[in-house]
């Protein structure tokens, strides 16, 4: 045990701030979690659904949940299902075989629902090309799409970037 | 059967043509010597006559290396089924019919596979649904089904799986995967080989590094072309680095699904640290397209191997301390030893490759080769256990992650003077093939190339997942359910890499 919080206590609190938004140049930790909450009423929701990808957007959507961006820590997480969702954020080239699932993903989250396209991929097909046999290219050709994320993959900076921007303009639409 | 042809790789690569009698001698050979199959797939070609080819990639030891063996089929010709030699050529065979139409005979498993019947124009229309598919029934009483995916509960890759329980207990689990086919053999054919390591770059985004080199290892090879000693030497110091920045993942995420937190916040700064140093030496946080074709496309000068030599003196004493916290921690054991469990015995039938394999006492890491620059003069130690539970790929991770950290400090202490790429990589005129074989994180990642008149024909990439998902379905038998995310992660098999 000692030797846990040995090591809890060497590591400290290593959480940077979160970015700041070009819609709102002063944002910080705090007033993030004021917009969200003036806009959800609550934290951010977001399910994520792999529709294709590489697996490389999946590996910086992890690092989002890592101490340094603490995405949690700003009232955001990612939820199991669909249907405890406010955000629908998509990668890949969308797989022949999954496009169905992802729309039903889609049909299955409440209103107001942000859809965020992540990565290259998911923006214009990518390396994978517009449309194939095999695949539907974007993610657009598949759902409607509020904001795209470009990068292969985007770090997760831009990520979170994109996540607070989607919802910072849903709000000045309201 | 004909004469094997060696091919100009760093690892030996021989290539030769059977008949249907030698096909199946060759296989009964590796067999009988103890050897594996590596790969197994299809080629068609779209020409008037529809010229197709079944292929096996066969590895006896590390110094006969690896064959390629290739058997020409006549339209609508089946070939013999290999399945009840090799079971892992089961899926490979339903795969190579879905993609190239070549047919196993007698083949015990006619179900498709990667095809789930919506390719094509209409294939995307609202309400498109896969194709039904037969899961195997297990009846009694008591006996329910859970179905899970594709759509998983994580940010994780889509796959569906089908678990037959009873209470809590595992009877059986089915996968069904191929979710996330786009197409990829098909793109290969239409971007320039020049290029397309790029797309390599992309079957496995975690594998970004070990795909890019196999695929450059085989484009290299069909033309003939050699890799100066400076680009030899950084693509494996990327290599490491891809290998430690996934065992650190997954070392969290298996802390964390035994519900130890701690391990998972420790572990991810530690993997965040590592990607931020590859952006600010790399350019790229997993160091894509980093390997192009005939070296590299990244150096590193005085200041950069100072940088890594510091991250890694850092790292290590940070593993040790969480090594140390991981075996003292009574419910975090208790949930690791003896879960998913796969015998020496059970792996070596079933060819359970890569690090999975090692912690089932399958003792192959293509590092340990006598002839791959660098890594034949770096003497790698080869990770192994017995127990082939969570913890002994738990352990396999640490001592690898160990080793790599030895790895990457001797590759930045030697690295040699000289270019980072070869002045010319013309390709051959004619018809020509070319393969790599590299020890990729997760194991052996393998890629067949067959060009003609400069443009792809083929191009093969093989991910060690076909080999180690259907061990998945074993490995979980008589475990109960909440023990199952524990015992897939302490796999952590691709889903990219394997629906192509």
């Amino acid at each position: 045990m000692w030797r846990i919080l040995r090591q809890i206590a060497r590591t400290g609190i290593v959480s940077e701030p979160a970015p700041e938004v070009t819609l709102e140049p002063s944002a910080e930790a705090g007033r993030i979690q004021q917009a969200l909450l003036q806009i959800l009423g609550r934290a951010l929701c977001i399910r994520e659904v792999d529709a294709g990808s590489c697996n490389g957007c999946e590996l910086e959507l992890h690092a989002l949940n890592n101490p340094y961006y603490n995405l949690e820590g700003l009232g955001i997480k990612f939820v199991a299902s669909p249907r405890h969702a406010d955000m629908l954020l998509v990668t890949g080239p969308v797989s022949r075989h999954m496009a169905e699932a992802l729309r039903r993903s889609y049909e299955a989250t409440p209103e107001p629902r942000l859809v965020l396209a992540v990565g290259d991929c998911g923006c214009d097909g990518g390396i994978f090309g517009e449309r194939s046999a095999a695949h539907c290219g974007r993610v657009a050709n598949v759902i409607p799409v509020d904001l795209t994320v470009p990068g292969c993959p985007p770090p997760p900076l831009e990520i979170l970037r994109a996540i607070l921007t989607a919802v910072q303009r849903q709000h000045q639409h309201r | 059967m004909s004469m094997l042809v060696a091919l100009p790789t760093p690892l030996p690569i021989r290539h030769g043509v059977v008949d249907r009698e030698g096909w199946l001698a060759v296989a009964q050979d590796v067999l009988a010597g103890g050897g594996r199959l590596v790969s197994l797939w299809g080629s068609s070609s779209a020409g008037a006559e529809g010229a197709r080819a079944a292929h096996a990639a066969y590895a006896f030891s590390f110094e006969s290396g690896l064959a390629w063996i290739e058997l020409p089929l006549a339209a609508g010709e089946g070939y013999p089924d290999l399945a009840p030699l090799f079971p892992a050529a089961a899926r490979l065979q339903r795969a190579a019919r879905d993609l190239d139409g070549i047919q196993a005979e007698g083949a015990a498993d006619t179900r498709p596979w990667l095809d789930h019947g919506l390719w094509g124009a209409e294939g995307d229309a609202a309400g498109a649904l896969p194709a039904d598919y037969a899961f195997v029934r297990v009846q009694g009483e008591g006996v329910h089904e859970i179905a899970v995916g594709p759509v998983h509960a994580g940010i994780i890759e889509p796959g569906h799986f089908r678990f037959s329980v009873v209470g809590e207990k595992v009877l059986r689990l089915e996968e069904r995967l191929g979710y996330k086919h786009k197409g990829i053999a098909r793109r290969f054919t239409e971007l320039p080989a020049l290029e397309a390591h790029r797309l390599a770059g992309r079957v496995s985004g975690d594998s970004t590094v070990a795909y890019a080199w196999a695929y450059c290892m085989a484009l290299e090879a069909a033309a003939g072309c050699a890799v100066p000693a400076r680009a030899a030497w950084l693509r494996a110091l990327l290599l490491e680095r891809e290998r430690v920045a996934n065992h650190l993942g997954d070392l969290g995420a298996l802390g964390n699904d035994a519900a130890f937190a701690l391990g998972l916040a420790q572990f991810a700064r530690l993997r965040e640290d590592w990607q931020r140093l590859s952006m600010a030496l790399f350019g790229h946080r997993f160091m894509m397209d980093r390997i192009v074709p005939g070296g590299v496309a990244v150096d590193l000068d005085a200041e950069g191997r100072r940088r890594l030599l510091a991250q890694c003196d850092a790292l290590e004493p940070e593993l040790r301390q969480l090594r140390h916290i991981y075996d003292e921690h009574a419910g975090l054991q208790d949930r690791f030893i003896g879960t998913g469990r796969v015998t020496p015995q059970l792996a070596a039938q079933l060819g359970l490759t890569g690090l999975a394999g090692r912690a089932s006492a399958q003792t192959w890491d293509l590092r340990c080769a006598p002839s791959l620059p660098p890594y034949d003069g770096l003497n790698v130690n080869m990770a192994t256990h017995r127990n082939g539970d969570v913890a002994a790929r738990v352990s396999v991770r640490f001592d690898e992650l160990l080793e790599s950290l030895r790895l990457l400090r001797l590759l930045c202490l030697g690295l040699p003077e000289g270019p980072l790429r070869a002045e010319a990589l013309s390709l051959p005129a004619g018809a020509a093939r070319g393969a790599g074989w590299v020890e990729g994180w997760r194991g052996e990642v393998f890629v067949a190339l067959e060009l003609d008149a400069g443009a792809i024909r083929r191009c093969h990439c093989h991910d060690p997942s076909w080999q180690n998902w259907p061990v998945l379905e074993h490995a979980v038998i008589g475990n109960i359910v909440p023990d199952f995310p524990l015992i897939n992660k302490s796999f952590n098999l691709s889903y990219a890499g394997h629906d192509l």
